[in-house]
């Protein structure tokens, strides 16, 4: 009996451990190329651990291509659309959750109801608008269109309904009114949430590819997923400094990560088990 | 005017102060395009001063002739009848794997989540690379475990689609993996300890327990997949562009270059509506299975 079930669980790590590192080759294969010389990226028979290792193509790039400048708009437009999307998200949850004013349920109705439209659905006519605005090729209209979703909204209420009422209400019998309870009682115990909105808010526009595709023309105003397509068709065959600039963009969030794991999870799993 | 009356218009105005920044930000950037799509779709319009025409149906007409949407909407069928399924299962079959008692977990959940966070542009470069005909590393593998003629991946009408089928599944299949694990956690351990007293193995325990009760996550995973896949553009921009000749066009990618090559905005809404009736189907679909699984529960 003992004997079989380390037996087994010898198995279970083989299969995880094989899995596993079958989702990781290809960053592997990114880190390693990217210090390579580009004519041995595909030399074959292919080399696991690179001969030299070429750390100047992490120096070369910045001098290819305006990467300071596309980390600095990238930046620019995560920190401020995670901002615009968290304050208005939790006021506005707040209201939807925690205050009975006429009509609240049916403009909680179409919040939903569009949450259910994709952006590509009506990404066309946003598009014109916001050219008629003025606000096409500009970091403004990206910030805007991005930073007041309905998704934000849904999520910061799913967290303040699972406080107990009790609470808001003996502040209430304390005499304070609902801007104090929002800032000194609620806000405080959704850190949680708040953690996993900003978060995924982050990574989402860090990562944002179609958004920018679409608004941002002049080359110094590109993000870093921008930056690094252009690369990538003007230096097709400079394959690994294709693969630094990669490194470079993957890098931010990779810190993201590691720091912030928990809420990652949480914060996919309550996806899951809300539906 | 009562007390009562002054105390309903003040909580009121609380509320409305409340949820104004959002909605207006969210009507006029959200809403607003929402109906507008619908306007456009029956106009015909380049984006330019000359004003939209009325031209009713003609552009939804247009589409059952063009032979671009066609493939497109054929080409996005082909991608979601096969990413949906096979994502489902390896993230069960890896949750379940995860949710024995083992060392590391925390490796393994990072090794098999990270693809879903790292950048699609990095990645699609990386498999770019790696799919690479003549010398990239999975066809010299291929070679080297003794197909002498592996497919030409992104470089072949044939084999295009299935590597971004591939790509796909390894980057999203970590995300479900995780919803899973947590529904995992939610079945009592007992279940288990009486069926191993009645002597069932694990497969067994698999088939006749795990799954079944997994149903509700499953069916909720199966319509998130399923939409994703109806909208997915960014992976193919990245990889193939929607080639080699439009071998891995999709929707989004018709919706995309109708409007913004081609500038016919009206027809491109058309498009996006199909796209829109698509996705809105699927979510009816979830509307009855919510209400089914919830008698269950």
């Amino acid at each position: 009996m003992q004997e079989k079930s380390i037996r087994r669980k010898i198995i279970l790590y083989i299969i995880l451990g094989i899995l596993a590192i079958i989702m990781v080759i290809p960053f592997y294969w990114m880190l390693i190329s990217s210090v390579k010389l580009s004519k041995d990226v595909f030399s074959i028979p292919m080399k696991w651990i690179p001969d030299s290792f070429h750390f100047d193509n992490y120096k070369i790039i910045w001098k290819k291509i305006p990467l300071f400048t596309f980390f600095k708009n990238t930046i620019k437009l995560t920190v401020l659309t995670t901002l615009i999307q968290l304050a208005t998200s939790c006021f506005a949850a707040y209201g939807f959750a925690k205050i009975e004013f006429k009509g609240r349920n049916l403009l909680f109705l179409v919040y939903v109801t569009t949450i259910a439209v994709p952006w590509q659905v009506y990404m066309v006519p946003q598009f014109t608008m916001m050219s008629k605005f003025g606000l096409s090729n500009s970091h403004l209209g990206l910030i805007l269109l991005q930073a007041f979703s309905a998704f934000g909204v849904f999520l910061m209420r799913q967290f303040f309904l699972g406080i107990p009422k009790e609470l808001s209400e003996s502040a209430k019998i304390d005499g304070l009114g609902e801007y104090a309870i929002f800032a000194k009682i609620i806000m405080p115990l959704a850190k949680p949430g708040v953690a996993t909105l900003v978060i995924f808010t982050f990574v989402n526009v860090w990562n944002d590819f179609m958004g920018p595709l679409i608004y941002l023309n002049s080359t110094e105003l590109k993000t870093i997923q921008l930056g690094i397509r252009m690369f990538i068709s003007q230096y097709n065959a400079d394959y690994a400094l294709i693969m630094s600039a990669s490194v470079c963009s993957v890098i931010p969030v990779v810190i993201i990560f590691c720091i912030f794991q928990r809420f990652f999870v949480e914060g996919v799993a309550s996806s899951g088990i809300k539906g | 005017m009562t007390g009562k009356q002054k105390r309903r218009i003040k909580t009121n105005i609380i509320g409305y102060s409340f949820i104004l920044p959002n909605l207006i930000g969210y009507f006029i950037f959200i809403f607003i395009p929402v109906c507008f799509s619908f306007l456009l779709s029956v106009m015909e319009w380049d984006g330019s001063q000359t004003p939209m025409k009325y031209v009713g149906v003609k552009n939804f007409a247009r589409l059952f002739h063009d032979s671009t949407f066609k493939i497109s909407l054929s080409n996005t069928f082909f991608y979601a009848i096969f990413t949906v399924p096979i994502t489902v299962a390896l993230a069960l079959l890896i949750a379940v794997l995860l949710n024995q008692k083992i060392k590391g977990i925390v490796i393994f959940r990072t090794a098999f989540f990270f693809p879903y966070i790292a950048s699609l542009v990095a990645v699609g470069a990386v498999w770019n690379m790696l799919f690479q005909p003549d010398f990239g590393p999975i066809n010299e593998f291929l070679k080297f475990i003794g197909i002498s003629n592996p497919p030409r991946w992104i470089a072949s009408t044939k084999w295009a689609m299935p590597a971004v089928i591939i790509v796909s599944i390894w980057k999203y299949m970590g995300y479900y993996m995780i919803v899973y694990l947590a529904a995992l956690q939610g079945i009592s351990k007992e279940l288990y300890e009486a069926a191993s007293l009645d002597g069932a193995n694990g497969i067994r325990k698999l088939r006749y327990i795990t799954i079944p009760l997994l149903t509700p996550t499953t069916f909720f995973v199966v319509i998130m997949l399923t939409v994703q896949c109806f909208k997915v553009f960014d992976l193919i921009y990245v990889m193939t562009q929607g080639g080699p000749g439009r071998s891995t066009n999709v929707l989004v990618n018709h919706i995309y270059n109708t409007a913004f090559t081609d500038f016919k905005f009206g027809y491109a809404s058309a498009s996006a509506i199909v796209l829109f009736i698509i996705v809105l189907i699927v979510t009816l679909i979830q509307f009855r299975g919510e209400k089914k699984f919830m008698s269950y529960m």
